[in-house]
């Protein structure tokens, strides 16, 4: 994947180049707004990374002009420590997901992956298949291996979810602001109870396990086999 | 700095308010008092010489009476008998030829009696005293033509008017006299007083900026504007050092909470380093100094989160919610996790939604969180429940969450708000000690507070949501649920 990290903080920057490329992505930066928007629109990236607070351009505008240039690459925004934070403006401004400092490099990994996902065909399937699980979003109905799993509703979404962005590890935070809307961080293991729950329903009476928990990130679902 | 501090001390006297206002105060009212002499002065004059012509007039025309039926040889009798009397006026008759025939007035300048007009003016005369020397005086006089070619010269003196006059002017220059050296003198008085007590405040305020946040303005007692200033300075510093005990107090605790698990890792580290032989051990241990790392991250989150709802940032947008969905959803958030712990969690049963004007993310926070600790004090005792209910009371929105755990002791209440403060001295449960001070946060930010009450058994705690005005045509607030949702990050 082509990342654009648009970053004007030395060592942030240089941390996050190095890590996204051990993650094996491809990792181009730049310094502050002017050059992130001529780099941003000369090449074609899957997603974009951009700091609020930017030398020379501020970050918002640089998503505004690219969005008014008919560029759609999928954008995260960065907001700065201590900086009010109006996720609102940042998202209204054209970004697709924000991200507060401080943040665990986990996080935005997931969030950057879950985002490239964002233009692929699979974002606009209506029936989600992972190995022998198959979730059909019209009917709402789940089976695995051809044998009808029943789920509450807020179970559903949760695979559903899960299942959209099947092999990318989603957070825990992710999972609450996409399946129950709320963005603030649970102080216990509710979202990892709620999962146990659905992994009882999905997993349970199989030999091959598809809801695996990724330590210190968060879950993924994936047929390994 | 007492050789520097000596001139410039009795400059800066001079530089004062009181010194201007004094200045301004002794010029002013010594043109007043100026005019006030010189108007009376004026007054009584035009008195004293209408007082005088009017003598004149009515001795005139009683002299002329006399002559009119005695001649003239009758006038000088009568004036001669009338000279004699104390405090007589003046009299002069001439002879046509120009010879005092008789007379008061040992000599009066020959050009006075030859004038024609008859006006009162004032003359310079000789006096005939008992002596028979000639003083200097001046007399307002008139000089009438008598037939047969005689003048009579009526007049008084007026040595008594000319010694009002000086006695006025006398006094006015004692009055802006002493005017000015009472007003150098309230002015020294007034702005030593002053002087010293802005010197006694500057002294303090030196002292508190440098370090001393203990010390506190001096208050006399006298209730004059310094003492009020004083009051409310005095309060600020008050609220400031208490501001700054919090502040103090709360980094003493991130310290040690925050050193604990960093110490914890450390060592982690430190063995897996030296001791670690394959590569699952390694694995292990990253995993876990991994899981500790996300923990200290989220106590910063919270503590942030904490610091940006207590500064109540003006990003936060309040909007129109209802607080049963979040009720609702707080409770199917949590309910796997009563289940795990074996809590019946419940909801009050609501009609319809519940209506609040406020921030959909951080009440629902601090409903998460009462609820988070509800459920953990709740386990520790037999059929564990928690209810949470919603109700309006007096204009306030309250939202409760009881459990019939162990409880808090009435005297530990106000204390576990605070920031770190847990009543489990082992720190055996997890948790960092934040939950209920972003309630508090969450509360205050709303104009509400959090309430703590016996539960019987347990504790009940309220979040009280006062009743706030609609926000008007906010575009953030306009967009409504998800909006507000995601004006916090």
């Amino acid at each position: 994947m082509r990342i654009l990290v648009i970053e004007d903080d030395q060592e942030t920057a240089a941390y996050l180049v190095k890590a996204l490329k051990e993650a094996g992505h491809i990792a181009d930066l730049a310094r502050d707004g002017e050059a992130g928007f001529a780099m941003a629109s000369s090449e074609s990236y899957d997603v974009l990374v951009v700091d609020r607070m930017l030398p020379k351009r501020d970050g918002l505008s640089v998503i505004s002009e690219l969005r008014g240039n008919g560029d759609r690459t999928p954008v995260l925004i960065l907001s700065a420590l201590g900086q009010v934070d109006d996720r609102v403006k940042g998202l209204r401004s054209g970004g697709d997901d924000y991200l507060a400092k401080p943040y665990a490099f986990s996080e935005l990994l997931a969030r950057i992956e879950v985002l490239a996902r964002r233009n692929t065909p699979a974002e606009a399937d209506t029936r989600y298949r992972v190995g022998d699980l198959e979730l059909d979003r019209l009917s709402r109905h789940v089976s695995r291996d051809g044998e009808t799993i029943f789920l509450q509703p807020r179970e559903f979404r949760l695979l559903e979810y899960l299942m959209k962005n099947a092999g990318t590890v989603v957070t825990r935070t992710m999972l609450l602001e996409n399946v129950w809307d709320y963005h603030f961080d649970p102080q216990t293991n509710v979202i990892d109870v709620h999962i146990s729950r659905l992994r009882g329903k999905i997993d349970k009476n199989f030999d091959r396990q598809l809801l695996h928990t990724v330590r210190g990130a968060g879950y993924v679902i994936r047929d390994d086999a | 700095m007492p050789k520097s501090g000596a001139r410039p001390a009795r400059l800066r006297l001079l530089r004062t308010t009181a010194f201007k206002l004094a200045a301004v105060y002794l010029a002013v009212f010594a043109v007043f008092a100026a005019f006030l002499i010189f108007y009376i002065a004026k007054n009584t004059t035009q008195l004293i010489t209408a007082q005088v012509a009017e003598a004149v007039d009515e001795e005139v025309k009683d002299l002329a009476r006399h002559f009119d039926v005695g001649g003239i040889g009758r006038l000088a009798r009568v004036i001669d008998r009338r000279s004699r009397q104390p405090g007589a006026s003046l009299y002069v008759v001439v002879t046509p030829a120009g010879d005092i025939l008789v007379g008061n007035v040992a000599a009066v300048p020959p050009e006075v009696l030859e004038s024609q007009s008859s006006a009162l003016r004032p003359i310079p005369y000789s006096r005939l005293d008992e002596e028979g020397e000639a003083g200097e005086h001046v007399a307002l006089a008139r000089v009438f033509a008598m037939p047969g070619g005689f003048r009579l010269l009526v007049g008084r003196d007026i040595g008594e008017r000319q010694h009002f006059v000086a006695v006025i002017r006398q006094a006015l220059f004692l009055t802006v006299g002493l005017m000015v050296v009472l007003g150098l003198a309230s002015w020294i008085f007034v702005s030593r007083r002053v002087l010293k007590r802005i010197d006694s405040i500057s002294a303090t305020s030196r002292q508190i900026m440098s370090g001393d946040l203990s010390g506190r303005l001096e208050v006399t007692g006298t209730a004059d504007e310094f003492d009020r200033l004083a009051v409310s300075l005095n309060a600020m510093l008050a609220r400031i050092e208490a501001l700054m005990a919090g502040l103090k107090q709360v980094s003493d605790n991130i310290a040690h909470d925050l050193k604990t698990p960093l110490t914890r890792m450390r060592s982690r580290v430190e063995q897996a380093l030296a001791r670690a032989e394959d590569v699952e051990q390694c694995k292990d241990t990253l995993a876990a100094t991994l899981e500790d790392a996300d923990q200290l991250i989220r106590t910063f989150d919270a503590l942030l989160m904490i610091a940006r709802t207590e500064a109540g940032s003006s990003g936060l947008a309040f909007a129109k919610t209802d607080a049963a969905a979040i009720v609702a959803d707080m409770v199917e958030l949590y309910e796997p996790v009563a289940e795990e712990a074996g809590v019946t969690l419940a909801a009050e049963p609501q009609e319809g939604p519940v209506a609040f004007i406020g921030n959909r993310e951080l009440v629902s926070q601090a409903i998460a969180n009462l609820v988070d600790n509800a459920i953990k004090h709740a386990s520790e005792v037999e059929e564990p429940r928690v209810t949470i209910s919603l109700c309006r009371v007096e204009g306030a929105l309250e939202v409760a969450v009881s459990d019939n755990g162990p409880g808090i002791p009435e005297a530990d209440r106000a204390r576990v708000v605070e920031r770190f403060v847990r009543l489990d001295e082992s720190r055996s449960r997890p948790g960092f000690g934040l939950g209920l001070s972003l309630v508090a946060a969450v509360a205050k930010l709303h104009e509400g507070h959090l309430r703590l009450e016996d539960a019987a058994p347990g504790l009940r705690a309220v979040l009280v949501l006062p009743e706030q005005e609609e926000p008007e045509n906010e575009p953030d607030a306009a967009q409504g649920k998800t909006d507000a949702a995601a004006a916090l990050a």
